[in-house]
């Protein structure tokens, strides 16, 4: 539930003295009126509490309904009839009390209307806060409420890109090693090793996480290795990666579906053997990639080079960067080129 | 002695059928292919009795590969994972293996074969490669031989396709290529929104239109880029109409 305004130390310390302050001057006011003071100090301490207590219920009423639209005439509604029964409660005590007074009840009876219309105004006026207040409130909430809900579901959008890892190339992978096993076993023993050193990578790291391109580079070889044993001599890599880069940082597991595209691009789109260039560099403040990969420019256009891995390569750096040009591809004659700009933190 | 080709662009998944076929000596592996390409080439060479085929390859699928080869011979598929080849397979009840399978389930595959041998085979390996055409990856581009070329022709490339005899022509840039195919099977598997049969024989490629002209009483003619023209029948010209949004 909402805390009152009151919760809060400095809002009740104002409450406290302004609620003093008026009952002061309701006592100096009757007194003017040629009334003793201990006379117009009991009046003003019997009128001044109740309408304490009629300000704390509002404000108790507030706390759990909080108007809506047409609802607001039922609020002026509840001050209203509070005043009244204010004005009535006060009106009886003070006769009782007060009523040995000589002219007092003639004063009281000319002074209903007065007492009527302040109460009604500094009820209003404290209704009026108080619905101020707990909107407030009520709309950080909302907002607050929104700001999580936004970033669980950007949380797990970022976790189910990185979960989708192609069962093609999992069960292939498997393929291979069964061949293994039977002509060539401590190669089937090694590629197993790979093949859980890959798949540990792809639990293990956060996705949140920012790791080295060296790092991100001696996982991307495992899954080259692999790649290797299951494609034979139709696949060969050059890595190229200038000295400054190796530092420099990148969200983990980026690159490694970039590469898987230009591997599946590359070996299916052309016959024979497919070489698959990586190239890194630091380009003002970015880490910038190339990987590239022929193609058959007769049979298909470079289009169909951005598959499903560099969409969602593209759409985790919109999450991480809101950025939607890290990502470009060219083809230049037989060559795709996928370029990838990584920002820097300063 | 039976005649095997294996088809698969990994060596070791090839590797792992020659192992399994030692156990069964009748059985002689007489070509090894990479891709599609020399797949064609071995099975019209050879004529096997068997092939094990995989579904993803190089330039051309294991089902374009099919449709190129007038009398295929049976077929065991191989593949690790594709959804829609595993539905297709499923619907023409045609046996296949997953990736990877052990000696047993081998087998059974060798043992199915050998009960059915070619007939019934020959039907469902006919089936599938009909329903196959209808998958994603396929309605994007027609593969036809030429000869003993192999081209790839994508869907954006042909003007328009005419029917002759047994055979549709399929118009291009280069010159129009002949498939084996019926008329019914384009009109199935091309994209609706960008082919429209406008006529009992033609089917045209409707982003290649440049106009559409009246023709003698009640039909029309459709003039294309390449200054081609294509008849329109009448049920053909608001089939076109519903397309172009006119």
């Amino acid at each position: 539930m909402a805390n009152s305004p009151l919760s809060i130390i400095k809002f009740r310390i104002i409450f406290i003295a302004s609620w003093l302050i008026i009952m002061a001057d309701h006592a100096m006011l009757l007194h003017f009126y040629a009334l003793p003071w201990d006379v117009a100090i009991y009046d003003s301490l019997i009128s001044n509490v109740l309408f304490l207590l009629a300000c704390l219920l509002v404000m108790t009423v507030l706390r759990y309904y909080l108007p809506r639209g047409q609802q607001y005439i039922n609020v002026f509604a509840l001050c209203l009839l509070l005043t009244i029964v204010w004005l009535l409660l006060s009106k009886w005590l003070l006769k009782l009390f007060l009523g040995y007074q000589a002219g007092y009840t003639e004063l009281l009876r000319n002074s209903l209307s007065i007492r009527f219309s302040m109460a009604f105004l500094l009820l209003g006026f404290i209704t009026m806060v108080s619905i101020l207040w707990y909107s407030q409130l009520e709309q950080k909430e909302q907002e607050e409420r929104k700001k999580d809900a936004e970033k669980m579901a950007r949380d797990a959008e970022l976790f189910k890109l990185r979960q989708q890892l192609q069962p093609h190339f999992l069960f292939n992978s498997l393929n291979s090693i069964n061949a293994l096993i039977g002509s060539r076993p401590a190669e089937a023993r090694k590629m197993v090793q790979q093949l859980s050193d890959f798949l540990r990578g792809t639990i293990k790291k956060e996705e949140t996480q920012w790791v080295t391109l060296q790092e991100e580079l001696q996982y991307l070889q495992l899954y080259l290795d692999i790649e290797k044993v299951r494609f034979g001599n139709r696949l060969a890599t050059e890595i190229e990666i200038d000295e400054a880069t190796t530092a420099l940082k990148l969200p983990a597991l980026l690159l490694q579906p970039i590469v898987e595209n230009a591997i599946k691009f590359g070996l299916y789109d052309t016959i024979g053997e497919t070489i698959i260039k990586i190239y890194a560099a630091k380009v003002e403040n970015n880490l910038v990639i190339k990987v590239l990969n022929p193609f058959d420019p007769e049979t298909s256009s470079p289009r169909q080079g951005t598959g499903f891995g560099l969409k969602s390569v593209q759409r985790r750096l919109y999450l991480l960067f809101a950025r939607n040009d890290l990502v470009t591809t060219e083809a230049k004659e037989n060559i795709f080129i996928t370029i990838v700009r990584i920002p820097q933190k300063l | 002695m039976n005649k095997i080709v294996i088809i698969d662009d990994e060596p070791l998944a090839r590797s792992v059928v020659k192992e399994y076929l030692q156990k069964h000596p009748h059985l002689e592996v007489i070509q090894e292919c990479g891709d599609g390409f020399e797949g064609v080439k071995a099975i019209q060479q050879h004529q096997p009795d068997l092939i094990f085929l995989d579904i993803q390859m190089p330039k051309i699928t294991g089902f374009e590969m099919l449709e190129l080869i007038e009398q295929p011979p049976a077929v065991i598929f191989t593949t690790a994972f594709d959804e829609f080849a595993i539905k297709a397979f499923e619907a023409h009840a045609v046996d296949y293996l997953l990736k990877p399978f052990n000696q047993d389930r081998f087998d059974k595959a060798l043992a199915k074969w050998n009960e059915q041998k070619t007939a019934v085979t020959e039907k469902a390996t006919q089936e599938l490669i009909e329903s196959a055409a209808l998958s994603p990856s396929q309605r994007q581009r027609i593969v036809v031989r030429n000869g003993s070329k192999i081209k790839i022709i994508s869907v954006h490339d042909v003007f328009f396709l005419e029917a002759a005899d047994d055979y549709v022509k399929i118009h291009t840039q280069e010159g129009y290529f002949l498939k084996n195919k019926t008329m019914a099977h384009f009109e199935q598997s091309l994209d609706m929104h960008l082919f429209v049969r406008s006529h009992r024989s033609y089917i045209v490629n409707v982003q290649q239109i440049t106009r559409i002209d009246p023709y003698e009483k009640d039909n029309h003619v459709a003039v294309l880029r390449s200054g081609a023209k294509v008849p329109v029948s009448r049920s053909g010209y608001g089939k076109l109409k519903d397309v172009l949004g006119l």
